[in-house]
């Protein structure tokens, strides 16, 4: 089951080599994220989509905040 | 959002997913670096005076001016330098002997470090202000930005 991490633990995934995904729409992506995060809109996210993630690395996912 | 998301990637058989909840509004209000085009314009963490001098609760008013020379303020922090409140010139120009935690402002705005410097000339024509405290959410000092920086910042072209 996943887990809720803060800021900290997130820089602490990004340097173990955690892959981001923010899963706003492509606007708000596009405006801002995180260094080095991928977009997967929540409505595109699919087998299909999320192919292009590797499994044997941790994965982050997050929004703009607690929505 | 990010709760479904994550439960989606779980059924998709990715096994270590974790949820940043706070999200990237969090992540720019604590300054830390952002990608995109909305990133270009000028933050007020990139021109908050971060040598503004600072003081105890318990320090008398005529130590907090000396701290204050050239300086028409002096903030009140802790040990944490988590922001209590904040001394103007009318106040240290007052008692020296006074306590500073007496006679200082304890209500004054602060500000996140993500904000435009547009947003905040916005903000700071509408109340009047010549300067504005900088701080994270969890109330650390980031430092004071000026309406003459912020103006520069917020001109196009400047």
């Amino acid at each position: 089951m996943h887990r809720v991490v803060n800021r900290e633990e997130v820089q602490r995934l990004m340097r173990e080599g955690a892959q981001l995904v923010e899963v706003l729409p492509r606007e708000e992506y596009a405006e801002e994220h995180l260094p080095g995060a991928i977009n997967i809109p929540l409505k595109e996210l699919d087998a299909k989509t999320a192919s292009s993630l590797r499994k044997d690395r941790p994965l982050v996912v997050y929004c703009h905040d607690f929505q | 959002m990010s709760p479904r998301a994550a439960w989606r990637l779980e059924s998709l058989g990715f096994t270590e997913v974790y949820e940043y909840s706070a999200g990237k509004a969090d992540w720019g209000a604590f300054g830390l670096p952002l990608e995109g085009k909305g990133t270009q314009s000028v933050r007020i963490k990139d021109i908050a005076r971060a040598d503004v001098p600072t003081c105890g609760l318990s320090d008398k008013v005529g130590t907090a001016r000396r701290r204050a020379a050239g300086w028409d303020t002096c903030i009140v922090v802790n040990e944490e330098r988590v922001v209590l409140g904040r001394v103007f010139k009318e106040q240290l120009d007052g008692d020296p002997g006074a306590d500073v935690g007496d006679v200082m402002r304890p209500g004054t705005s602060t500000f996140r470090p993500n904000v435009s410097a547009a947003e905040m000339l916005e903000y700071m024509d509408r109340r009047h202000h010549e300067s504005s405290l900088v701080t994270t959410p969890d109330g650390r000092l980031v430092g004071l930005v000026l309406r003459e920086d912020v103006e520069r910042a917020a001109t196009p072209g400047s």
